[in-house]
């Protein structure tokens, strides 16, 4: 019970801290002078297009950005009515992108989850690979098979990332016919989910899912390592070989445990880190993730568009940090326990 | 009979260097108890993990036999544990016949795995039990060595327990596979005096009750006196002397043990007490409170009060030496740090320092920033630990001239003229002083933090525990270094210990504080050999003394390391007021009712 109001309480200050994070995103995308709109009017006016500044202003008074930007900001968040009524955020619409000339729920729509599947895939990538190479590394230290893994380790670690993804490219596609760019082969685009689509997506994931999580898995093998090299000297190892344990059981059970904790607690940073680390990636693999888009957005004084993928950046990694808070309580009884009389 | 365990001729090395453990052989019987001595780097430790070949990774066995007889319930004959192959050592030696208890309870045990889980372990390794046998075994061991509420130890975690029922909870996980043979190294030497003393007493039931042998690793002779029937003693990897423990301790052979015995602390004969007439008082607590708030882990849970310091009165006399002992958690600490003014005082208490005779009396537990300053000249620290307390990223140099720069004293040339001489004063050679840290030992290393503390010329040092971290040897040396220093320099100590005898050498007036409270407060004579409050006399019992005819008395131990409730009617507590201390004799302060 305890652990369930402990996460009731931090999906609350969640909430809190998306709040000021919101607040924080829209400060930082009006900070640079102008809006979209306003650029372009002022380009319409030098190139006497005047029709075309007529819809820019009326465009300027349909979505308020006449008002005072704390205005502006209430009416984005749907706190207060905007020229519509109440429509924003918090009541599912995320606003207009002068750009793409289109509803931003409609540009993001797919590449939203697409983003999210790449990244989950990367991160389970990163566990998988950096779990055992660590344990592995550490047991093994100082033996051609730590050498080995950190010589790979820090190669994965200074590789571009996007020459990596273009040599795997090349082989990938030379040596196993794997297909180059996207997330999905051309005509299942706009498609509706199919058996053949997801099987579709799932091939394409293999490269991406490989250079996103290198650099990410070589740095967390070498921590995972370090930690866990610090726990092997510990006495309570010791204790547990006295009583007779196999070395393999023994790893797992103790130390792995122990030196578990700051892994479990990376989750949140690392999803961040991936998405913006992954922004060229995705341009130089074609990928439809929302990095480019945000890219874009940003160049371009999309501010809808931009706060957007910002928030829901934003919101991925409270998530993230949320459930690693929550997985240290249920696996560290010392934070449980805080407090407890002994 | 025929030794269960037979080391003969054992040599260990770590890589090309000169082996470490030098051809040492011992053996030990059936239900005996063998005590390997000797100081840090003796090699003794490394020496009986070497049987259960726990050793670290560059360690190599160069030479030697190590054969554990077949017993009733271990057929297939003799095993020599320098030989066989390690999955037969994992599935019949280690936790199975020979299990090992190690020094440190806090940290043998692991953090993350409920206490009941790591013991019950050991079972399902190495017998065939169900869980839930395995649970009934567990528990009774639990209740064995004496855990009041088995079912809830096994649901403890070990940050949930004291140190002293942590190492209980360790001899229980040893205990469980009734093992033939149970290593122990340094079992009690991170605890605190009593329970030391009970730790032991519980060990030696368990032999009497099992019959086992046992193999005790330690630098306590006193601990030998109350635990051994042979005594191997070691130093630098050689054993010096072996044989039954009763005739090495009355009258050791070799000339190193003598030298051990020697150097250990004991308790005087009566001196007659130096008492003069009119006090010049260099430093007065009165009535000193100390209120710490501890937080609780909820935001919205009510702080706990937890009262470190209660009404402590103690006057120490200019060029005179003032103890205070008590266990952790004692407040003695806390003590000598509102002493220094580096703790503040609860409202109504008073700390008066003078720093030269007839000197109106500073008020230190209210001092201001420049005040302060002018008063840390006059008082400094020594503290325990000579590994942590000196930087290691400092030249000694550097180091003690650091005080006399903070405080603006002198030029350069002079401030190193000071630090050569204060290194002379300590008795280290002055070509010494570009040297880092790292290059000296631990008692060279607490010869240093003495001269630091020396460099502003204070009145008063106050030493909390600084002997405590160093071996029997080195602690003399230091505390002779410290009574010769004082009685050359007119220096008053305020001296913290856990440690009656070393106490006993060197105080004029000794203070026994018990969670917070001073309960007796007497001349060390007085004290040791009238002690009247039944924890000084549990504390005084608890002190293992290397001397066969005066073992541990547990009875003593027992009542009055307990709660207050148990003490004899004069000593009780009235719910939660403590008696007041009163005079007995002059110069003797009890807390009693009269």
């Amino acid at each position: 019970m305890q652990i369930l109001a402990y996460a009731a309480y931090r999906f609350g200050t969640m909430l809190l801290t998306l709040l000021l994070v919101s607040v924080l995103i829209f400060w930082i995308i009006n900070l640079p002078p102008g809006d979209f709109l306003s650029n372009q009017i002022a380009e319409l006016r030098a190139t006497g297009q005047e029709a075309g500044v007529a819809k820019a202003e009326f465009l300027r008074r349909e979505y308020a950005l006449d008002k005072s930007l704390p205005h502006q900001y209430m009416i984005w968040m749907g706190f207060l009515p905007g020229p519509h009524g109440f429509s924003g955020m918090i009541q599912g619409n995320f606003g207009w992108s002068f750009e793409f000339d289109r509803p931003v729920a409609e540009i993001v729509g797919e590449s939203l989850w697409l983003t999210v599947l790449v990244n989950l895939a990367a991160v389970l990538f990163v566990y998988l690979v950096a779990l055992p190479l660590g344990v592995l590394a550490a047991a093994k230290s100082r033996t051609m098979i730590d050498y080995t893994a950190a010589f790979v380790g820090y190669l994965g670690l200074a590789t571009p990332n996007f020459l990596l993804a273009l040599i795997l490219f090349y082989y990938g596609h030379q040596y196993l016919g794997l297909p180059i760019g996207g997330l999905m082969a051309p005509e299942f685009e706009g498609q509706p989910m199919t058996w053949d689509k997801v099987r579709s997506i799932l091939i394409h994931l293999i490269v991406p899912t490989f250079v996103i999580g290198t650099s990410g898995a070589s740095a967390m093998m070498q921590r995972l390592r370090a930690n866990m090299l610090d726990e092997l000297g510990k006495p309570y190892v010791e204790t547990a070989v006295a009583k007779g344990m196999r070395p393999a059981r023994m790893l797992v059970k103790y130390p792995l445990r122990v030196a578990f904790n700051p892994f479990v607690a990376d989750i949140g940073n690392l999803l961040p880190s991936m998405i913006s680390g992954s922004v060229l990636v995705s341009v130089v693999l074609g990928l439809q993730t929302i990095g480019p888009v945000l890219l874009q957005a940003l160049k371009s004084q999309d501010m809808f568009l931009s706060g957007f993928v910002l928030m829901f950046v934003a919101l991925l990694t409270l998530i993230g940090t949320m459930i690693s808070d929550v997985l240290l309580v249920l696996l560290d009884p010392r934070i449980r326990y805080e407090g407890r009389d002994a | 009979m025929r030794p269960l365990l037979s080391v003969e001729d054992l040599s260990i090395g770590f890589g090309k260097d000169s082996p470490v453990v030098r051809n040492v052989s011992f053996s030990v019987n059936p239900g005996e108890t063998l005590a390997l001595v000797g100081e840090s780097g003796s090699g003794k430790t490394i020496s009986c993990r070497a049987v259960l070949r726990i050793l670290p990774r560059t360690a190599r066995l160069l030479s030697g036999r190590m054969i554990l007889s077949a017993g009733p319930d271990a057929p297939g004959g003799d095993l020599d544990l320098a030989r066989i192959g390690e999955r037969q050592m994992r599935r019949d030696v280690r936790g199975n016949r020979v299990a090992m208890i190690f020094q440190e309870p806090m940290r043998s045990l692991s953090p993350l795995h409920r206490i009941g889980n790591q013991v019950a372990e050991v079972l399902h390794l190495h017998t065939d039990l169900s869980a839930e046998a395995a649970k009934r075994e567990v528990l009774h061991c639990f209740e064995r060595v004496g855990f009041p509420d088995p079912d809830r130890t096994w649901r403890s975690y070990p940050f949930e327990l004291s140190g002293g029922m942590r190492q209980r909870a360790m001899i229980a996980m040893a205990m469980v596979a009734k093992p033939d043979l149970l290593i122990a190294d340094e079992p009690t030497t991170a605890l605190d005096v009593t329970t030391q003393a009970q730790v032991l007493g519980l060990m030696k039931d368990l032999q009497q009750e099992t019959g086992m042998a046992m193999i005790l690793v330690t630098h306590d002779l006193g601990v030998v006196a109350n635990m051994a029937e042979k005594v191997v003693v070691m130093h630098k990897g050689r054993v010096m002397e072996s044989g039954p423990a009763e005739p090495i301790l009355r009258a050791p052979a070799h000339p190193y043990t003598q030298h051990l015995f020697n150097a250990a602390p004991k308790i005087p004969e009566a001196i007659c007490p130096l008492r003069d007439g009119e006090e010049d008082l260099i430093l007065e607590l009165k009535n000193v409170t100390k209120t710490f708030t501890l937080r609780s882990g909820k935001s919205w849970g009510k702080p706990t009060l937890v009262r470190a310091c209660e009404g402590v009165n103690l006057a120490l006399p200019r060029g005179k030496t003032l103890a205070i002992v008590g266990e952790s958690g004692s407040g003695k600490t806390t003590a000598a740090r509102i002493a220094l003014g580096a703790e503040t005082v609860d409202p109504g208490g008073a700390v008066l320092f003078r720093a030269t005779a007839g000197a109106d009396p500073i008020a230190v537990h209210q001092l201001g920033r420049a005040d302060r300053r002018a008063f840390q000249r006059q008082a400094q620290m020594v503290f325990q630990d000579p590994y942590s307390s000196l930087s290691p990223r400092m030249r000694i140099l550097d180091t003690l001239s650091e005080p006399l720069e903070i405080h603006e004293i002198c030029d350069r040339a002079t401030q190193k003229a000071k630090a050569a001489e204060m290194l002379r004063l300590v008795g280290l050679p002055t070509d010494m002083l570009m040297r880092y840290p790292h290059a000296f030992s631990g008692g060279q290393r607490q010869r240093l933090s003495i001269a630091r503390a020396l460099m502003l010329d204070p009145a008063l040092l106050v030493c909390d525990e600084p002997t405590s971290a160093l071996d029997v040897s080195v602690q003399e040396q230091i505390l002779t270094l410290l009574e010769e220093i004082r009685d050359a320099r007119q220096l008053s100590y305020l001296f913290i210990s856990h440690d009656l005898a070393v106490v006993a050498r060197i105080a004029d007036e000794v203070a026994v504080m018990r969670r917070g409270l001073i309960v007796e407060q007497a001349p060390p004579e007085v004290l040791f050999h009238d002690p009247k409050h039944p924890y000084t006399k549990a504390l005084i019992a608890a002190q293992p003394v290397p001397d066969v005819d005066r073992p541990i008395n547990l009875k003593l131990v027992a009542q009055g390391a307990g709660a207050p409730e148990t003490w004899p009617e004069a000593f009780r507590f009235n719910g939660q007021d403590a008696p007041p201390l009163v005079p007995l004799d002059p110069g003797h302060k009890v807390r009693c009712h009269v």
